[in-house]
């Protein structure tokens, strides 16, 4: 047989993540520190979970509708609303498995081979390969950490060609924690709004903000929900990454055509899910406050105790993650990663698995506990001290 | 202030420079409101939380409810003081319900805390009542988990 006749070159050649073979390394070693994974460390809240266990002990194990419950529905409405002053209707709401299946079902219902994604670096991994997948060609923009890692304007004005057709918005930014305020929003909005072309804005991380200015949606500012399909998901800020849940809200138009390839593909998002997640959206705000607070704890902590030892971080507003600058240590961030963890035995992703423009930056995650956030400090201090004195080269 | 409190209660090991940085404060500030809060009496020390089931097999607890009358004028604090007095005891708790008071206590053996209920706390003058519960297994202690294990068994994945 020969498989590479049979298998699809575009995903023959998509890379596997280059840094895959020392993180299968680092499970291997004993007394590992790992910062690395991209999911939070607290466990599903209990009145979520319980909702899910008595669905099933209720015996609601069928499919729901295509598009997911209604309740659910509604309670992602009323939610949008109270939280982000977002109007949708159930019509504009489908329930998706996570975030990425919303990803996934938007581009292959708008793209076309020849078409154009404005994808912004460095960013969640799965834009590029599934916009090829549709066909269509990705156009990056590198943001800056000068620009604290936000895109301007004039990037995306430069990027734009006529065979623009997507505009891929990922903010809070996975890995970077940037956000775009409001005013900084406004400035993209402008741009697009004199054009045909669609935003898809990857919120799955909008409970996730820090400081004085919540999280605001693009959908949010006038004509702007017309041309924005939204994604966002239970898994973050829930934390429920496991359960598999997310939705994509937008114009009908588009959400019939995204629904029909989730009718094929899917059927439907797993049930227990929804109806724990009915839950999750009317009655654990208190919860989700709570993890929120935490994580900002972990975050001034983290990024203060990385400037303490001489590692260049700049305050990123979201997420659960620091994106420290490691050019002063004259290192790539590969480089960095793998030396860091085979002498101090600390696990770190290296900016670069999330596209070129991070090199020079590792993404540090804080959905550890303090102490172990703790622990990993010292032994990067004393990494970071032996490349100053030249025992590590 | 609370929040520090709070951080304190779950993590006394951190540094005041380390709260300071998580709390927004400056390392001073933070090291004033401890001195204050130890003096106010509103910390009262700091304990290491030890499962000691893992350690050895000579350690019990019980959880004595006692019915007591209390003193006129002095309601319950006198009886209360007394057996607080007592090196066994861990805790007094004054509860509503059909006790008064709870008191745990700690011994080495079952025995231990028999003979104590039976020649110590029930010949007090105001105790007319007692009931003795002994502590199998705990599970939460402190808002800390006593039987999960704390293992990350998060995926190894980094996206």
């Amino acid at each position: 047989m020969d498989y590479n006749k049979l298998l699809n070159p575009t995903i023959v050649n998509e890379k596997p993540s280059g840094i895959r073979r020392f993180f299968d390394m680092a499970t291997t070693m004993e007394d590992c520190i790992v910062l690395g994974v991209g999911e939070p460390d607290f466990k599903t809240p209990w009145a979520i979970r319980q909702a899910g266990i008595e669905s099933l002990e209720k015996g609601r194990t069928f499919y729901t509708s295509n598009s997911g419950l209604m309740p659910l529905r509604e309670e992602i409405c009323k939610y949008l609303k109270r939280r982000f002053d977002l109007e949708y209707i159930t019509d504009e709401v489908m329930i998706t498995v996570g975030g990425s299946e919303g990803i996934d079902a938007c581009m292959r219902a708008v793209l076309c081979p020849g078409d154009e994604v404005i994808v912004p670096f460095p960013s969640y991994v799965s834009y590029g390969p599934m916009a090829r997948l549709a066909g269509a060609t990705v156009v990056p923009i590198n943001t800056k950490a000068e620009n604290s890692f936000r895109i301007t304007a004039q990037e995306l004005k430069n990027a734009i060609t006529e065979k623009t057709k997507m505009l891929v918005l990922p903010y809070p930014s996975n890995p970077t924690g940037a956000v775009m305020r409001k005013e900084h929003l406004e400035e993209i909005a402008e741009v697009i709004r004199e054009t045909d072309i669609l935003i898809m804005s990857d919120e799955i991380y909008a409970e996730l903000t820090y400081g004085d200015n919540r999280h605001v949606s693009i959908a949010s500012l006038p004509d702007m929900k017309e041309r924005t399909i939204l994604i966002n998901g239970f898994s973050k800020a829930h934390a429920m990454t496991g359960w598999r849940l997310g939705y994509a809200c937008g114009p009908t138009p588009i959400l019939q055509q995204m629904l029909k390839i989730h009718q094929y593909g899917i059927m439907s998002a797993p049930t227990t899910s929804q109806y724990a997640a009915i839950v999750a959206l009317s009655s654990c705000d208190d919860a989700v406050e709570d993890m929120r607070s935490q994580y900002n704890m972990r975050r001034k902590f983290l990024i203060s105790e990385l400037k303490r030892i001489g590692l260049d971080c700049y305050d990123a507003e979201g997420t659960f993650y620091a994106f420290a600058d490691i050019r002063g240590t004259g290192m790539s961030s590969e480089e960095f990663c793998e030396k860091l963890m085979y002498s101090k035995k600390v696990v770190v992703v290296p900016g670069t698995a999330f596209g070129d423009a991070g090199e020079g930056f590792v993404r540090i995650s804080y959905s550890y506990s303090i102490n172990h956030i703790e622990e990993a400090i010292k032994r990067i201090s004393e990494f970071v001290k032996e490349i100053n004195t030249g025992k590590i080269l | 202030m609370e929040e520090l409190l709070k951080l304190i209660e779950k993590q006394p090991h951190l540094t005041p420079k380390q709260l300071a940085s998580m709390l927004d404060m400056t390392e001073k500030q933070v090291e004033d409101a401890i001195e204050k809060f130890k003096k106010d009496g509103i910390i009262k020390g700091y304990r290491a939380l030890i499962d000691w089931d893992k350690v050895s097999q000579n350690h019990v607890r019980a959880l004595i409810e006692l019915r007591v009358t209390p003193k006129k004028g002095r309601g319950f604090e006198e009886i209360a003081q007394v057996i607080s007095n007592m090196d066994e005891v861990e805790a007094v708790t004054l509860i509503s319900g059909g006790y008064d008071l709870l008191v745990e206590i700690k011994a080495k053996t079952f025995q231990e805390i028999a003979m104590l209920v039976a020649q110590r706390l029930s010949p007090l003058d105001d105790v007319y009542g007692t009931k003795t519960n002994f502590v199998l297994r705990s599970y939460k202690v402190s808002g800390v988990p006593f039987v999960d294990s704390n293992k990350d068994e998060r995926g190894f994945d980094f996206l």
